[in-house]
């Protein structure tokens, strides 16, 4: 159920990415996108009433591996959080010289293909 | 009882991306993507990765500086465009079909709360929980995992981010580097 | 924004000169004892970078420049990606797998201690450095650039100096 949930998220990026004509507006779906596959993959490494991956002092660790949620999700998702912030820099560059060019945020009436 | 508080919680961050990407104005657009990042932190913190909700938090203050010098004293904040009744069906039509793909794919996945790695006992991530601290000596298993286990990720990480600040950089460079001519 | 140079109100500037400080040394915390508790180099980077923004956005852009300006936040970078690759590649030198944990374990204190893992807290610090740099010098690149029109053509004009060779 929240893996449905989160797809539907998914695909009001796509909606965001496909039917918008503006520039903000595509970057912003993008952005929507990156939320909803970074808690999908968390929310496939979720064991029930699991505790964060962390050991405390005086833990038996053959008990704290049976209650641990599983950190190679985490791992994952922590660096790609870090890309998408240097990612959504580089798209906010590209619009901004864009709209140097153009005089507009509109995709439609950026016709001159020619540099 | 978590899956009803996380259905909640996603339920407000669906009606929040549908707000950003419907309102005219773009300031408040970039305004509305707030709140549903910081969902997004809740939800980490509820599902065990306090270190994803940290870094989603602080990351999400960022990207609003960032989303906000891209707008700011530009002429159009609001925008007005008439839709494209054709293309808008086709895109309902090629999301609809997406969605009913997605169906069928996600009912083999595991059911939330038992994830893949407990029924293999041979699972990469069961070797990090229970030999971490004593092959590594770190206590945060997360952090032995994306500097020890697999760094080579984290270093294709740090490439990533410098090559996207040098496309940054050459993008809006305003004086072109000039050659020393021969006086 | 009219008046760049002056910054913010004095309100912004006295909390800011309090709590510049606690922030800066909160993601120090962060970085340092990544391994023991929530946090590492990602998140402590993004709050060394926070730290600069605050400055920034409070004192004006040509007082932060002041302390640390464009050319020191590219080289903290590179030092910072440099770092980390010279730990990985020392790991060949020592026992010949790259990226392996050349440093003792639980050397000179037990368990749960601040140097108990090795490599993790240098390559935590490497990593700081360099998520703190670039993303400070994102938010420098996007600040001094603006966006101007004459009769029709649009141009780019910075409020940077040329530098004078």
């Amino acid at each position: 159920m929240i893996y449905y949930l989160c797809f539907v998220l998914f695909l009001i990026g796509l909606y965001g990415v496909t039917c918008k004509k503006n520039v903000v507006k595509i970057i912003l779906g993008l952005w929507i996108m990156e939320y909803s596959v970074n808690l999908f993959l968390i929310l496939l490494g979720y064991r029930k009433n699991g505790i964060a991956p962390i050991l405390k002092k005086g833990d038996d660790i053959v008990e704290f591996a049976q209650k641990a949620v599983d950190p190679l999700p985490q791992a994952m998702v922590l660096t790609s959080i870090v890309i998408g912030l240097g990612v959504l820099a580089l798209m906010v560059t590209v619009a901004i010289r864009l709209y140097q060019r153009y005089g507009t945020f509109d995709i439609t009436e950026m016709k001159k293909l020619k540099g | 009882m978590i899956e009803i508080i996380i259905g909640i919680l996603l339920t407000f961050m669906i009606i929040g991306s549908i707000i950003c990407l419907e309102t005219k104005d773009l300031l408040s657009a970039i305004i509305a993507i707030v709140p549903v990042g910081y969902f997004s932190g809740i939800i980490f913190l509820l599902l065990g990765a306090p270190d994803i909700a940290i870094t989603q938090m602080v990351v999400e203050v960022l990207s609003l500086i960032i989303l906000i010098r891209a707008t700011i004293r530009r002429d159009l904040t609001t925008i007005e465009e008439e839709r494209d009744f054709f293309g808008l069906i086709t895109t309902f039509a090629f999301i609809f079909v997406f969605f009913i793909f997605a169906m069928e794919a996600l009912r083999y996945l595991p059911p939330f709360g038992s994830p893949a790695f407990t029924l293999n006992q041979n699972a990469p991530s069961n070797r990090y929980l229970l030999n971490g601290l004593k092959e590594t000596g770190a206590a945060n298993i997360v952090n032995s995992v994306i500097l020890d286990y697999r760094g080579y990720d984290t270093l294709g990480e740090a490439t990533i981010l410098f090559t996207s600040i040098l496309g940054a950089l050459a993008i809006l460079r305003v004086y072109a580097r000039k050659r020393k001519k021969n006086e | 924004m009219n008046n760049e140079e002056k910054g913010m109100s004095l309100i912004v500037k006295t909390v800011t000169r309090w709590l510049k400080g606690f922030i800066f040394l909160f993601g120090a915390y962060i970085v340092v004892f990544g391994h023991l508790s929530p946090g590492g180099g990602f998140p402590g980077g993004v709050v060394f970078a926070a730290t600069f923004i605050l400055i920034t956005l409070a004192f004006g852009r040509e007082y932060a420049l002041k302390k640390i300006g464009k050319i020191l936040a590219s080289e903290l970078d590179s030092l910072g990606a440099l770092l980390f690759l010279i730990i990985a590649t020392l790991g060949i030198y020592f026992t010949g797998i790259f990226f392996s944990n050349f440093i003792e374990k639980f050397h000179p204190t037990g368990n749960f201690k601040l140097f108990s893992s090795g490599t993790i807290p240098l390559c935590n610090i490497s990593i700081g450095i360099k998520v703190g740099a670039s993303l400070f010098m994102i938010f420098i690149i996007l600040s001094i650039v603006r966006v101007v029109f004459e009769d029709g053509k649009g141009k780019l004009i910075t409020t940077e100096k040329k530098r004078e060779k």
